[in-house]
């Protein structure tokens, strides 16, 4: 036990300090609905995020965003486990049409106000799968997307400047 | 017995009951048979303990190719009949090998093809993206399909049904609690005791062996580094590997160097986010964090010396399309050295933590014997006493220039699975040090040169799951006629529903994890 306390202390807070993005990152990442989810939010998002189809890239750096150096949390973002308590669905992938029906079914499930950001080349724009048989595509061929986070995969900095100009961070 | 002898034993057992035909490419053992002793074949290689490692089909005109991959002692043999199109049916090798069974039900519901006296005949990668008549990977499919506006959910899949007093079912997924890939699981229950899983997979499936087909190889390349992103050097490295032996195309040795990096990087990266996770499942959160913060260094030198944090795109056909400098080198080796002295302060201090040992040692137990007979690889199947890796057992460059260590453990729990991740950690960490070391000055990359049309071949590489098969085949003008990537998932995921049996309910994510199956990779 005595190691497991060394261990904690001798590596201390590894935490980095994170600019908030400047407004012209901001209008690169399109938003426009910034005024209204701080209106509607607080300052705080809770985030269900849903695979819809993606290699599970994506996944490993949404998962980062919970790792010691960036813990998103301090920025009041957190990931809850059902889409009844989420007001940001973070979709990735392309949506493969046997996971189209389950994404529409999130989607009706969060409450309004919400607001749906695809993260990754994939959702984007259906990436390396585009449209097929079995895939729809962008996310936006699904559900109303607000925000695109682009990248193969988009990496977790990229992620936080998108998912924080959702709030406003500068506060 | 050497792998020689065993081969030549094995066709003195086949020749009284089936015509093997031996054709002769140099890459690989491919052997034909008449369609009729498909089955037949399966019994004796059952007998001679071969191990079922995959099975696809093609569509030849109107033919069809059944192939299907044995394993013994390193040594491959790809087995082949050809079927006609009018009436695709050849008796199934599920009912000797379980492993074969999901396989099977892939093909059948891809190809169309009938797989006559199959335990389980039920739809596997359909659910209703397409109707049951249309068969995707056939050549007259289009690769566009013909989709309805919203495609229904699944929601008559006939599930096993259990019956009697206090038993229930809890249906969970596709879509997860947490950040994870979609996949659906019925537990049957009785209290808080797993009575039974089934899982009902094939929710991401995306098309990749369709709309592999017309590509270039570097286009190849991308699509196959995208199969399991977690998993994007191996995927792409077996590709391009199939490829390679196609167009018979030598890759240069400091380019095999490089690969080797790559793909210990990867398994380094995922082994410790892994660990990490499966401290989180039972709630250790000093494991998670240290595993994070870790594997997040990690990441961060594969951004700086490769441009990538996953290593996504360097390895293309003909080589790589990264290199190493001297500095980087030199910023690797230090990096070696610190998470080696990091991973012994974490290890002694989760080795000797009791809360820790209660939640890991004896769950999630998967016996030899369950373990041999789903042909499960890569770390669990070697925490079950399965002694198999690929870099050891059938080396390719540059591994057959190193001692490769393989650990092995045959507790079967989910505290080998976590042990045997850290010891391949550890001699993950010696390879790159000696790959490093044989780095000379070289070329990256062979000159492409256009394959004959037809020719065919086939990657085997141990990617950080497991095995790993890819068969590509290539038509005229560079073009890839099929793509079949064998995920190691695609033997493991069996392996889960037997390993979860009389554990609890809430212990189910610790199991889960401790296998970490690809979702993508299985469903394709």
């Amino acid at each position: 036990m005595l190691r497991l306390f060394k261990k904690i202390l001798t590596t201390g807070v590894v935490t980095e300090p994170f600019k908030a993005p400047k407004d012209d990152e901001l209008e690169q990442l399109g938003i426009q609905i910034k005024r209204q989810i701080d209106r509607h939010f607080s300052g705080s998002i809770a985030i269900r995020q849903v695979d819809a189809g993606s290699c599970n890239g994506c996944e490993l750096e949404i998962h980062a965003l919970n790792n010691p150096f960036y813990d998103i949390e301090r920025f009041g973002v957190h990931f809850v486990a059902s889409p009844r308590h989420a007001d940001v669905l973070l979709v990735t992938g392309p949506v493969s049409r046997h996971m189209q029906s389950a994404l529409l079914r999130t989607y009706e499930a969060t409450p309004n106000p919400k607001w749906v950001v695809a993260a990754g080349d994939c959702a984007a724009c259906g990436g390396e799968f585009g449209v097929s048989y079995a895939s729809c595509g962008a996310v936006a061929n699904v559900i109303p997307v607000d925000m695109v986070i682009s990248g193969c995969p988009p990496t977790p900095l990229a992620l936080m400047k998108g998912l924080l100009g959702l709030m406003d961070a500068r506060k | 017995m050497s792998s020689s002898d065993w081969v030549a034993d094995f066709l003195d057992r086949l020749s009284p009951d089936i015509a093997v035909i031996q054709i002769d490419i140099p890459s690989f053992k491919l052997w034909q048979i008449e369609s009729h002793a498909w089955q037949r074949f399966a019994e004796l290689a059952m007998q001679q303990n071969l191990r079922w490692a995959a099975g696809w089909a093609e569509q030849m005109q109107n033919r069809f190719f059944i192939n299907a991959g044995f394993e013994n002692h390193g040594e491959y043999i790809l087995l082949r009949t050809i079927i006609n199109s009018s009436n695709p049916e050849l008796p199934s090798q599920a009912t000797v090998y379980p492993a074969a069974n999901r396989s099977e039900r892939h093909t059948q519901d891809m190809f169309g093809i009938k797989f006559i006296g199959h335990p389980d005949n039920r739809r596997w990668t359909r659910h209703q993206g397409w109707i049951e008549t249309n068969y995707p990977l056939r050549k007259d499919f289009p690769v566009q399909g013909t989709p309805v506006g919203i495609t229904p959910p699944d929601v008559d899949y006939p599930f096993i049904k259990s019956h009697g007093a206090g038993v229930y079912e809890i249906p969970v997924g596709p879509v997860h609690a947490g950040i994870i890939e979609p996949g659906h699981f019925r537990f049957q229950a009785v209290g808080e005791l797993i009575l039974n899983l089934e899982e009902r997979l094939g929710y991401v499936h995306k098309g990749i062996e369709k709309i592999a087909e017309g590509r270039e190889p570097e286009s190849l390349a991308r699509l196959a580094g995208r199969v399991s992103g977690d998993t994007t050097v191996g995927h792409c490295w077996a590709a391009c590997m199939a490829m390679e032996q196609a167009a018979d195309v030598k890759i240069p040795p400091r380019a095999s160097l490089i690969r080797g990096i790559l793909a210990e990087r990867e398994r380094v990266a995922n082994h410790m986010g892994d660990m990490g996770a499966i401290c989180n499942d039972v709630a250790f959160v000093f494991g998670q964090m240290q595993f994070t913060r870790l594997r997040e260094l990690w990441l961060r030198t594969n951004a700086k010396v490769f441009g990538h944090r996953l290593l996504m795109d360097k390895i293309v056909p003909g080589g790589v399309a990264c290199d190493l400098s001297d500095e980087s080198c030199a910023l690797i080796k230090k990096d070696l050295a610190e998470l080696r002295a990091e991973l012994t302060e974490v290890i002694l201090a989760l080795d000797l933590n009791t809360s820790l040992e209660d939640r890991l040692y004896t769950a999630g137990f998967l016996s030899e014997e369950t373990a041999a007979a789903f042909g499960t690889v890569g770390y669990v199947g070697r925490a079950s006493g399965q002694d198999k890796d690929v870099r050891r057992d059938a080396p390719y460059a540059p591994y057959d220039q190193v001692t490769v260590k393989v650990s092995v453990e045959n507790q079967g729990d989910i505290a080998s699975r976590f042990w045997v991740r850290y010891k391949e950690t550890r001699a993950a960490l010696r390879l790159m040090e000696n790959f490093i070391d044989r780095l000379d000055a070289g070329d990256l990359r062979t000159e492409w040169q256009v394959p004959p049309t037809g020719s065919e071949g086939l990657g085997i590489v141990e990617g950080w799951r497991g095995e790993i098969i890819s068969h590509v085949r290539f038509d005229a003008d560079n073009k890839i006629a099929r793509f079949y990537p064998r995920d190691p998932s695609q033997l493991n995921w069996p392996a889960l529903e037997k390993l979860v049996l009389n554990n609890i309910v809430p212990d189910f994510p610790v199991c889960n994890k401790s296998v970490n199956c690809s979702y993508s990779g299985n469903d394709l």
